[in-house]
């Protein structure tokens, strides 16, 4: 029992147009968490309903426990699923929805009842289980959707933005509760959703879908440290973009040359820098320090957030709250060597989208660096 | 539930109860009343009205009433819950026609239709039969029926078969346990309607059924045209009562809040 999804080559078409998927491989460890993550129409929930059987693949294979599941009809695979909706039904006790599934399976009443109030206590509802479904709120109505699934004990919980239609409080303590049930009953879950923040919180790895296709997989830290395409870098946003040429370990650009502490392959690229990275007011002397000019200093609660142009070109920088900058100021502003990352252009990285699903996928678990420089060399040089 | 919601709610019962009763006290009196004439103010009561009602005719006029009107409903509901079922929850080409035809027998005069279907019904042996007699009152309520179910259909959402599913329910199992219960209240108001328009249908049994096929409308209408009031009144009577039940026994759907949700302030 451990629920190690794995699926291949995916590609999915509506009514024979253009896939909405295409070409997706994605391996989620048996006992972990993965975020299918990317913006709206990017296909996601499309591949979570192919793992469900709500939907039929075009081509592609999907094993659980290696076992192939796409010859089996949706009632019949170890998923579970719980919807952006709750889709409880109207017409039973919530107790009763929650036993919905072990009723289908045959399970004896009094079984079922016991093993219904057990998952309803687990996901810290102990007291509702007579109660109708139109008694309760909308945090509520999904934390039953929850036990609904997880009382069958499927080998894969599918979870598709369960929690967007709630508030922002809401949906915070609804994404701790996800992270306790995970570790407690170390079910495998895909959890799909469209904000990097809640990925980024949930889950063990991410995996950021773009445009039908798996653009990168690895540990959420390495999309903010090392993010593995410039679309990557790009859709974790606010990323500073400086387009240059490198040359051995040195990046000409029009902040001047600077000096890059991750190699990277000879010939043009772009620079990517978070705005966290940059160190303003540094020391004298420190490497890769360039003139700025202060545009902007905006005070955002835990940090500031400055605008400033150097060389012709915008850099933005988070910085301690305290720290004292205002518009006009001419400043030293330290771009970390260590924090500086040069990627294939994003025409570069459409075309060679394809391979680096390809290479990403057999190492899925590693972190992201494990793979995307090696593809991007190959990419450079061809 | 408020106070106040509650007391609209019995209000609202109330009120469709004594809309559905009070026409019927004339009838009581008519039912009972020997001679009533000018200028006796109550009727010299006689019991040759009730006693009508234990004639064989009558009797045996309330069993193929029955039988009728309870199978055109079911036949009804089912064939009308498929259709409204495709009209309401998907989208086809050719929607809106199959809608407007579905709709037709509504529109069109319904003695010019079968008129025409009368033919086909002698040559196929229906014609004075109970069987040739459901199959024509399919036509009125059929379209009532999938009215009502398609605005059912459509406020389900989609989403509920495919959580049953991945829970499960294989296809007959989600029919039973997610989709009817779901639509449940839909189905009994539409049950309702189908057995109400067969109760009460005159015209096309007296076509179909040749006079060979006697329901209870067709006795009433004998009794009218013959001028005899008592057996009238008694007649309307014994038609009038189970709808005016059936309604009581559902006015907890026509009242609620499903009332809303089948649609039945559309019609």
């Amino acid at each position: 029992m451990s629920g190690e999804l794995a699926v291949t080559g995916l590609r999915v078409a509506y009514n024979r147009g253009v896939p909405v998927v295409d070409g997706v491989d994605l391996r989620v460890p048996g006992g972990t968490l993965t975020a299918l993550l990317g913006p709206s129409g990017c296909g996601k929930t499309t591949v979570l309903k192919v793992v469900a059987g709500l939907l039929t693949a075009g081509a592609g294979e999907v094993r659980i426990d290696g076992a192939p599941v796409l010859g089996l009809p949706a009632e019949r695979r170890p998923v579970g699923m719980v919807f952006q909706k709750p889709l409880l039904f109207g017409h039973l006790t919530v107790g009763d929805n929650v036993a919905f599934g072990l009723r289908m399976r045959g399970v004896p009443r009094a079984a079922r009842r016991s093993r219904a109030r057990a998952m309803l206590d687990l996901v810290g509802l102990p007291d509702v289980a007579g109660r109708r479904v139109g008694e309760l709120s909308g945090g509520q109505e999904q934390r039953v959707a929850l036990a609904r699934a997880l009382v069958l004990d499927p080998r894969v919980l599918l979870l598709d933005e369960p929690f967007s239609a709630l508030d922002a409080e809401l949906r915070l303590r609804m994404r701790e509760l996800v992270r306790r049930l995970q570790r407690e009953l170390s079910t495998t879950m895909v959890f799909v959703t469209h904000d990097q923040q809640e990925a980024v919180d949930l889950a063990d790895d991410v995996a950021l879908m773009l445009d039908g296709r798996i653009e990168a997989v690895g540990p959420p830290s390495s999309f903010y440290a090392d993010p593995p395409t410039l679309s990557a870098a790009r859709f974790f946003g606010g990323v500073n973009e400086v387009r240059g040429t490198v040359t051995g370990s040195s990046f000409a650009c029009p902040l001047g040359e600077l000096r890059l502490g991750v190699p990277a392959p000879d010939g043009p690229g772009v620079l990517v820098v978070r705005p966290e990275s940059l160190r303003i007011l540094g020391a004298d002397g420190a490497p890769n320090t360039v003139p700025a000019t202060v545009r902007e200093a905006r005070f955002a609660g835990t940090h500031r957030t400055v605008v400033t142009t150097a060389g012709g070109i915008g850099l933005t920088a988070t910085v301690a709250p305290a720290v004292p900058v205002e518009p006009g100021d001419r400043i030293p502003l330290q771009l970390p060597p260590s924090a500086l990352r040069v990627l294939p252009d994003t025409a570069a990285t459409d075309t060679t989208g394809a391979d680096t699903t390809a290479a990403a996928t057999p190492a899925a678990a590693a972190p992201v660096a494990a793979t995307a420089p090696t593809t991007e060399d190959e990419d450079v040089r061809a | 539930m408020s106070r106040a919601a509650s007391g609209r709610r019995a209000a609202g019962a109330g009120l469709l109860a004594a809309a559905l009763l009070v026409p019927l006290v004339p009838l009581l009196l008519w039912a009972v009343a020997g001679e009533f004439r000018y200028p006796a103010l109550t009727p010299e009561l006689s019991g040759r009205g009730l006693a009508l009602l234990g004639d064989p005719a009558v009797r045996a006029a309330l069993g193929t009433s029955l039988l009728i009107a309870l199978t055109v409903a079911a036949l009804a509901t089912v064939i009308g819950a498929a259709a409204g079922r495709a009209l309401g929850c998907h989208t086809f080409p050719g929607r809106r026609a199959v809608q407007l035809l579905l709709l037709a027998p509504v529109i069109v005069p319904t003695l010019a239709v079968t008129l025409g279907i009368q033919v086909f019904l002698i040559r196929y042996g229906l014609a004075d039969t109970v069987a040739g007699v459901v199959l024509v009152q399919l036509i009125p309520t059929v379209p009532y029926v999938s009215l009502v179910m398609s605005a059912s259909f459509a406020g389900l959402d989609a989403g509920v078969e495919d959580a049953g599913r991945v829970l499960g329910a294989g296809p007959v199992r989600r029919l039973v346990h997610v989709t009817l219960p779901a639509v449940a209240p839909g189905l009994a108001v539409a049950a309702l309607f189908a057995f109400l328009i067969s109760w009460s249908e005159y015209i096309l049994t007296l076509l179909i059924g040749g006079g060979t096929v006697q329901t209870l409308p067709l006795l009433l209408f004998a009794a009218i045209g013959s001028a005899d009031l008592t057996a009238a009144a008694a007649l309307s009577l014994v038609i009038a009562v189970p709808p005016v039940l059936l309604v009581g026994l559902t006015a907890r759907f026509l009242t609620g809040p499903t009332a809303a949700t089948v649609g039945f302030g559309r019609l």
